[in-house]
Protein backbone atom coordinates (compact mmCIF):
# COMPACT_ATOMS: atom_id res chain seq x y z
CA UNK A 1 0.00 0.00 0.00
CA UNK A 2 1.40 3.39 -0.94
CA UNK A 3 1.52 6.20 1.61
CA UNK A 4 -1.11 8.96 1.73
CA UNK A 5 1.67 11.39 2.63
CA UNK A 6 2.81 13.13 -0.59
CA UNK A 7 6.29 13.60 0.89
CA UNK A 8 6.69 9.87 1.33
CA UNK A 9 5.50 9.18 -2.21
CA UNK A 10 8.07 11.68 -3.51
CA UNK A 11 10.80 10.23 -1.31
CA UNK A 12 10.21 6.76 -2.87
CA UNK A 13 11.46 4.76 0.11
CA UNK A 14 11.17 1.56 -1.94
CA UNK A 15 14.21 2.76 -3.87
CA UNK A 16 16.30 3.47 -0.78
CA UNK A 17 19.30 1.24 -0.50
CA UNK A 18 19.01 0.20 3.09
CA UNK A 19 21.73 -2.05 4.55
CA UNK A 20 21.05 -5.77 4.06
CA UNK A 21 21.70 -6.67 7.66
CA UNK A 22 20.64 -4.86 10.81
CA UNK A 23 23.19 -2.65 12.56
CA UNK A 24 25.47 -4.45 14.95
CA UNK A 25 25.66 -3.42 18.58
CA UNK A 26 28.73 -1.22 18.22
CA UNK A 27 27.84 0.30 14.84
CA UNK A 28 25.65 2.91 16.53
CA UNK A 29 26.98 6.24 17.62
CA UNK A 30 27.87 6.31 21.31
CA UNK A 31 25.48 7.90 23.78
CA UNK A 32 25.96 11.03 25.85
CA UNK A 33 24.19 11.97 29.08
CA UNK A 34 22.70 15.45 29.00
CA UNK A 35 22.53 17.91 31.90
CA UNK A 36 20.62 21.17 31.88
CA UNK A 37 21.35 24.23 33.99
CA UNK A 38 18.04 26.07 34.36
CA UNK A 39 19.30 29.36 35.86
CA UNK A 40 22.72 30.88 36.42
CA UNK A 41 24.29 29.56 39.57
CA UNK A 42 21.94 26.59 39.91
CA UNK A 43 23.32 23.07 39.65
CA UNK A 44 23.03 21.10 36.40
CA UNK A 45 20.32 18.45 36.37
CA UNK A 46 20.39 15.21 34.43
CA UNK A 47 17.58 15.18 31.85
CA UNK A 48 18.29 12.25 29.52
CA UNK A 49 20.65 10.89 26.90
CA UNK A 50 21.18 10.98 23.13
CA UNK A 51 23.28 9.52 20.31
CA UNK A 52 26.10 11.61 18.83
CA UNK A 53 29.43 11.00 17.09
CA UNK A 54 31.34 13.49 19.27
CA UNK A 55 30.81 15.98 22.14
CA UNK A 56 30.43 18.92 19.77
CA UNK A 57 27.48 17.33 17.93
CA UNK A 58 26.09 16.01 21.22
CA UNK A 59 25.78 19.62 22.42
CA UNK A 60 24.28 20.67 19.09
CA UNK A 61 21.59 17.98 19.25
CA UNK A 62 21.01 18.30 23.00
CA UNK A 63 19.85 21.88 22.53
CA UNK A 64 16.78 20.81 20.55
CA UNK A 65 16.13 17.55 22.43
CA UNK A 66 16.30 18.89 25.95
CA UNK A 67 16.39 22.68 26.07
CA UNK A 68 13.49 23.85 23.94
CA UNK A 69 10.54 23.25 26.24
CA UNK A 70 11.81 24.90 29.41
CA UNK A 71 14.29 27.51 30.51
CA UNK A 72 17.98 26.73 30.10
CA UNK A 73 21.14 28.81 30.41
CA UNK A 74 23.75 26.11 29.81
CA UNK A 75 24.07 22.49 28.72
CA UNK A 76 26.53 19.78 29.73
CA UNK A 77 27.14 16.53 27.90
CA UNK A 78 29.12 13.62 29.32
CA UNK A 79 29.96 10.37 27.49
CA UNK A 80 27.76 7.69 29.04
CA UNK A 81 30.78 5.43 29.29
CA UNK A 82 32.42 7.94 31.64
CA UNK A 83 29.67 7.38 34.22
CA UNK A 84 30.18 4.79 36.96
CA UNK A 85 27.25 3.59 39.02
CA UNK A 86 26.41 1.27 41.88
CA UNK A 87 24.65 -1.96 41.09
CA UNK A 88 20.87 -2.10 41.65
CA UNK A 89 21.60 -5.17 43.80
CA UNK A 90 23.47 -2.91 46.19
CA UNK A 91 20.39 -0.85 46.92
CA UNK A 92 20.58 -1.98 50.57
CA UNK A 93 23.76 0.13 50.87
CA UNK A 94 21.45 3.09 51.26
CA UNK A 95 19.09 1.59 53.87
CA UNK A 96 20.02 2.56 57.49
CA UNK A 97 19.79 -0.19 60.11
CA UNK A 98 18.83 2.18 62.93
CA UNK A 99 16.76 5.36 63.09
CA UNK A 100 18.82 8.09 61.42
CA UNK A 101 16.07 10.62 60.82
CA UNK A 102 18.15 13.11 62.79
CA UNK A 103 20.33 13.34 59.69
CA UNK A 104 17.42 14.32 57.51
CA UNK A 105 16.44 17.97 57.11
CA UNK A 106 13.52 17.62 59.54
CA UNK A 107 15.99 16.44 62.18
CA UNK A 108 17.23 20.04 62.38
CA UNK A 109 13.75 21.57 62.70
CA UNK A 110 13.85 22.49 66.40
CA UNK A 111 17.57 23.16 66.73
CA UNK A 112 17.15 26.87 67.44
CA UNK A 113 14.53 26.26 70.18
CA UNK A 114 16.68 23.68 71.85
CA UNK A 115 19.71 25.90 71.64
CA UNK A 116 17.87 28.83 73.16
CA UNK A 117 16.47 26.69 75.97
CA UNK A 118 19.97 25.47 76.79
CA UNK A 119 21.39 28.98 76.70
CA UNK A 120 18.66 30.18 79.07
CA UNK A 121 19.64 27.49 81.56
CA UNK A 122 23.31 28.48 81.44
CA UNK A 123 22.96 32.26 81.52
CA UNK A 124 21.31 33.78 84.58
CA UNK A 125 18.46 36.14 83.57
CA UNK A 126 19.21 39.88 83.90
CA UNK A 127 16.71 40.38 86.75
CA UNK A 128 18.42 37.94 89.13
CA UNK B 1 6.82 54.10 0.28
CA UNK B 2 4.52 51.45 1.69
CA UNK B 3 4.79 49.58 -1.61
CA UNK B 4 8.58 49.35 -1.27
CA UNK B 5 8.23 48.26 2.34
CA UNK B 6 5.79 45.52 1.41
CA UNK B 7 8.16 44.23 -1.27
CA UNK B 8 11.05 44.14 1.19
CA UNK B 9 9.11 42.43 3.98
CA UNK B 10 7.48 39.92 1.62
CA UNK B 11 10.85 38.99 0.10
CA UNK B 12 12.13 38.16 3.59
CA UNK B 13 8.91 36.53 4.79
CA UNK B 14 8.27 34.41 1.70
CA UNK B 15 11.85 33.09 1.74
CA UNK B 16 11.31 31.95 5.34
CA UNK B 17 7.83 30.53 4.76
CA UNK B 18 8.87 28.40 1.79
CA UNK B 19 12.23 27.40 3.31
CA UNK B 20 10.39 26.31 6.45
CA UNK B 21 7.97 24.27 4.34
CA UNK B 22 10.74 22.51 2.41
CA UNK B 23 12.75 21.80 5.58
CA UNK B 24 9.59 20.47 7.23
CA UNK B 25 9.27 17.88 4.46
CA UNK B 26 12.12 16.08 6.26
CA UNK B 27 10.06 15.41 9.39
CA UNK B 28 10.19 11.69 10.07
CA UNK B 29 12.70 11.11 7.26
CA UNK B 30 15.84 12.58 8.85
CA UNK B 31 19.01 10.50 9.09
CA UNK B 32 18.75 9.86 12.83
CA UNK B 33 16.09 10.66 15.41
CA UNK B 34 18.04 13.40 17.20
CA UNK B 35 18.90 15.22 13.97
CA UNK B 36 15.34 14.80 12.69
CA UNK B 37 14.08 16.68 15.76
CA UNK B 38 16.73 19.40 15.49
CA UNK B 39 16.07 20.02 11.78
CA UNK B 40 12.28 19.99 12.26
CA UNK B 41 12.71 22.58 14.97
CA UNK B 42 14.72 24.79 12.62
CA UNK B 43 11.94 24.41 10.03
CA UNK B 44 9.39 25.50 12.61
CA UNK B 45 11.53 28.54 13.50
CA UNK B 46 11.58 29.64 9.85
CA UNK B 47 7.81 29.41 9.58
CA UNK B 48 7.52 31.44 12.78
CA UNK B 49 9.86 34.08 11.38
CA UNK B 50 7.68 34.36 8.26
CA UNK B 51 4.63 34.91 10.46
CA UNK B 52 6.43 37.65 12.41
CA UNK B 53 7.36 39.46 9.17
CA UNK B 54 3.79 39.26 7.80
CA UNK B 55 2.55 40.65 11.10
CA UNK B 56 4.61 43.83 10.52
CA UNK B 57 2.52 44.42 7.39
CA UNK B 58 -0.71 43.55 9.22
CA UNK B 59 0.20 46.19 11.81
CA UNK B 60 0.34 48.72 8.95
CA UNK B 61 -3.21 47.81 7.92
CA UNK B 62 -2.26 45.42 5.11
CA UNK B 63 -3.26 41.71 4.91
CA UNK B 64 -3.07 39.20 7.77
CA UNK B 65 -0.38 36.50 8.05
CA UNK B 66 -2.93 33.81 7.05
CA UNK B 67 -3.97 35.78 4.00
CA UNK B 68 -0.34 36.26 2.95
CA UNK B 69 0.54 32.59 3.51
CA UNK B 70 -2.59 30.85 2.25
CA UNK B 71 -4.59 33.16 0.02
CA UNK B 72 -2.17 34.70 -2.43
CA UNK B 73 -1.68 33.71 -6.02
CA UNK B 74 1.71 32.31 -6.99
CA UNK B 75 2.83 35.45 -8.84
CA UNK B 76 2.37 37.56 -5.68
CA UNK B 77 5.11 35.63 -3.85
CA UNK B 78 8.60 37.15 -3.77
CA UNK B 79 10.81 34.30 -2.56
CA UNK B 80 14.04 33.28 -4.27
CA UNK B 81 14.01 30.05 -6.29
CA UNK B 82 16.54 28.46 -3.92
CA UNK B 83 13.85 27.86 -1.31
CA UNK B 84 11.35 26.49 -3.83
CA UNK B 85 13.55 23.62 -5.05
CA UNK B 86 12.06 20.25 -4.02
CA UNK B 87 13.94 17.77 -1.85
CA UNK B 88 14.44 15.84 -5.07
CA UNK B 89 15.68 12.45 -3.94
CA UNK B 90 15.87 13.23 -0.24
CA UNK B 91 19.64 13.47 -0.13
CA UNK B 92 20.45 14.94 3.28
CA UNK B 93 23.65 16.48 1.92
CA UNK B 94 21.50 18.71 -0.31
CA UNK B 95 19.27 19.65 2.63
CA UNK B 96 22.29 20.55 4.77
CA UNK B 97 24.00 22.53 2.00
CA UNK B 98 20.83 24.53 1.28
CA UNK B 99 20.41 25.15 5.02
CA UNK B 100 24.03 26.34 5.20
CA UNK B 101 23.85 28.68 2.18
CA UNK B 102 20.45 30.03 3.20
CA UNK B 103 21.18 30.61 6.88
CA UNK B 104 24.47 32.34 6.01
CA UNK B 105 22.38 34.75 3.92
CA UNK B 106 20.01 35.14 6.88
CA UNK B 107 22.92 36.10 9.12
CA UNK B 108 24.03 38.79 6.71
CA UNK B 109 20.69 40.34 5.91
CA UNK B 110 19.36 40.24 9.47
CA UNK B 111 22.50 42.01 10.67
CA UNK B 112 21.94 44.64 7.98
CA UNK B 113 18.27 45.04 8.94
CA UNK B 114 19.19 45.38 12.60
CA UNK B 115 21.29 48.44 11.67
CA UNK B 116 18.48 49.80 9.49
CA UNK B 117 16.32 52.86 10.07
CA UNK B 118 12.90 51.19 10.08
CA UNK B 119 12.50 50.44 13.79
CA UNK B 120 9.86 47.66 13.68
CA UNK B 121 12.01 45.73 11.20
CA UNK B 122 15.28 46.47 13.04
CA UNK B 123 13.74 45.29 16.32
CA UNK B 124 12.38 42.12 14.74
CA UNK B 125 15.74 41.37 13.10
CA UNK B 126 17.41 41.69 16.48
CA UNK B 127 14.98 39.13 17.94
CA UNK B 128 15.24 36.70 15.03
CA UNK B 129 19.04 36.75 15.14
CA UNK B 130 18.89 35.08 18.56
CA UNK B 131 17.27 31.98 17.03
CA UNK B 132 19.37 32.22 13.91
CA UNK B 133 22.50 31.85 16.02
CA UNK B 134 21.57 28.19 16.54
CA UNK B 135 20.69 27.70 12.86
CA UNK B 136 24.11 28.96 11.86
CA UNK B 137 25.88 26.85 14.49
CA UNK B 138 23.95 23.78 13.33
CA UNK B 139 24.75 24.42 9.65
CA UNK B 140 28.45 25.17 10.07
CA UNK B 141 29.02 22.27 12.48
CA UNK B 142 27.62 19.72 10.03
CA UNK B 143 29.28 21.17 6.91
CA UNK B 144 32.67 21.26 8.65
CA UNK B 145 32.22 17.81 10.16
CA UNK B 146 30.96 16.10 6.98
CA UNK B 147 33.31 18.10 4.76
CA UNK B 148 36.19 16.36 6.53
CA UNK B 149 34.69 12.88 6.85
CA UNK B 150 34.37 10.13 4.23
CA UNK B 151 34.83 10.39 0.48
CA UNK B 152 31.12 9.69 -0.03
CA UNK B 153 30.11 12.54 2.28
CA UNK B 154 32.42 14.92 0.45
CA UNK B 155 31.18 13.85 -2.99
CA UNK B 156 27.56 14.32 -1.92
CA UNK B 157 28.25 17.79 -0.49
CA UNK B 158 30.16 18.74 -3.62
CA UNK B 159 27.36 17.69 -5.91
CA UNK B 160 24.84 19.48 -3.65
CA UNK B 161 26.96 22.62 -3.89
CA UNK B 162 27.09 22.42 -7.69
CA UNK B 163 23.34 22.01 -7.88
CA UNK B 164 22.50 24.83 -5.43
CA UNK B 165 25.23 27.38 -6.07
CA UNK B 166 23.56 29.55 -8.77
CA UNK B 167 20.26 29.48 -6.86
CA UNK B 168 21.98 30.58 -3.66
CA UNK B 169 23.76 33.39 -5.51
CA UNK B 170 20.35 34.57 -6.80
CA UNK B 171 19.15 35.10 -3.20
CA UNK B 172 20.82 38.48 -3.66
CA UNK B 173 19.10 39.41 -6.88
CA UNK B 174 18.13 43.10 -6.46
CA UNK B 175 14.55 43.64 -5.30
CA UNK B 176 12.13 45.87 -7.20
CA UNK B 177 12.22 49.43 -5.70
CA UNK B 178 15.51 48.58 -3.99
CA UNK B 179 16.80 52.12 -4.56
CA UNK B 180 13.97 53.49 -2.37
CA UNK B 181 14.69 50.92 0.35
CA UNK B 182 18.38 51.78 0.41
CA UNK B 183 17.75 55.54 0.36
CA UNK B 184 15.35 55.16 3.28
CA UNK B 185 18.16 53.38 5.13
CA UNK B 186 16.12 50.21 5.77
CA UNK B 187 18.72 47.83 4.31
CA UNK B 188 22.06 47.82 2.48
CA UNK B 189 22.12 47.17 -1.30
CA UNK B 190 21.89 43.51 -2.37
CA UNK B 191 25.32 43.59 -4.00
CA UNK B 192 27.01 44.62 -0.75
CA UNK B 193 25.06 41.98 1.20
CA UNK B 194 26.21 39.34 -1.28
CA UNK B 195 29.81 40.41 -0.74
CA UNK B 196 29.40 39.94 3.03
CA UNK B 197 27.75 36.57 2.45
CA UNK B 198 30.68 35.43 0.31
CA UNK B 199 33.11 36.57 3.02
CA UNK B 200 31.17 34.49 5.54
CA UNK B 201 30.93 31.22 3.59
CA UNK B 202 34.06 31.23 1.44
CA UNK B 203 36.55 30.39 4.24
CA UNK B 204 34.40 27.47 5.44
CA UNK B 205 33.85 26.10 1.94
CA UNK B 206 37.49 26.53 0.95
CA UNK B 207 38.69 24.82 4.06
CA UNK B 208 36.44 21.82 3.29
CA UNK B 209 37.38 21.93 -0.41
CA UNK B 210 33.81 22.70 -1.46
CA UNK B 211 34.18 26.26 -2.75
CA UNK B 212 33.15 27.08 -6.33
CA UNK B 213 33.87 30.24 -8.30
CA UNK B 214 30.92 32.62 -8.84
CA UNK B 215 28.29 31.38 -11.31
CA UNK B 216 28.31 32.84 -14.82
CA UNK B 217 25.74 35.45 -15.88
CA UNK B 218 24.28 32.88 -18.24
CA UNK B 219 23.65 30.37 -15.44
CA UNK B 220 22.15 33.08 -13.28
CA UNK B 221 19.65 34.13 -15.95
CA UNK B 222 17.83 30.84 -15.53
CA UNK B 223 17.45 31.08 -11.76
CA UNK B 224 16.69 34.78 -11.22
CA UNK B 225 13.33 36.53 -11.11
CA UNK B 226 11.98 35.26 -7.80
CA UNK B 227 11.95 38.74 -6.28
CA UNK B 228 9.99 40.02 -9.31
CA UNK B 229 7.27 37.41 -8.85
CA UNK B 230 8.46 34.87 -11.44
CA UNK B 231 7.99 31.42 -9.94
CA UNK B 232 10.03 28.31 -10.63
CA UNK B 233 8.27 25.27 -12.14
CA UNK B 234 8.22 23.68 -8.68
CA UNK B 235 6.19 26.37 -6.96
CA UNK B 236 2.63 25.65 -8.08
CA UNK B 237 2.49 22.14 -6.59
CA UNK B 238 4.24 23.34 -3.43
CA UNK B 239 1.65 26.09 -2.93
CA UNK B 240 -1.17 23.62 -3.52
CA UNK B 241 0.19 21.35 -0.81
CA UNK B 242 0.90 24.25 1.56
CA UNK B 243 -2.66 25.59 1.25
CA UNK B 244 -4.47 22.25 1.03
CA UNK B 245 -5.80 22.23 4.58
CA UNK B 246 -6.71 25.93 4.80
CA UNK B 247 -8.44 25.73 1.40
CA UNK B 248 -10.53 22.77 2.59
CA UNK B 249 -12.19 24.96 5.26
CA UNK B 250 -11.50 28.62 4.36
CA UNK B 251 -13.65 29.96 7.21
CA UNK B 252 -12.20 27.75 9.95
CA UNK B 253 -10.40 29.36 12.87
CA UNK B 254 -7.17 27.61 13.78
Amino acid sequence: MSSLDPRIRRAEPELWQLPDSPLQALEHWPTYEVFVQRTRGSHAQHVGSLHAPNPEIALLLAKEQYARRSQCVALWVVPTEAIHWTSPEDEDLFQPATDKTYREPQGYLHTRERLEKYRDRLTPTSSS
Amino acid sequence: MIEALEILVLSLADDDLIMGHRHAEWIGLGPILEEDIAFASIAQDETGHAQAYYQLLTDLGLSTPDEYAFKRKASAFRCAHLVELPNFDYDYAVALMRHFLYDAAEQVRLQALREGTYDPLAGLADRLLREEKYHWLHATTWIQRLGHSTEEAHLRLRSAMQQLWPYAWALFEPMPMETEMVEAGWIAPSASLREKWVNLIQPILEETNLWLSPPTEETLLAVRGGRQGHRSPFFESLLQELTEVSASEPEAEW
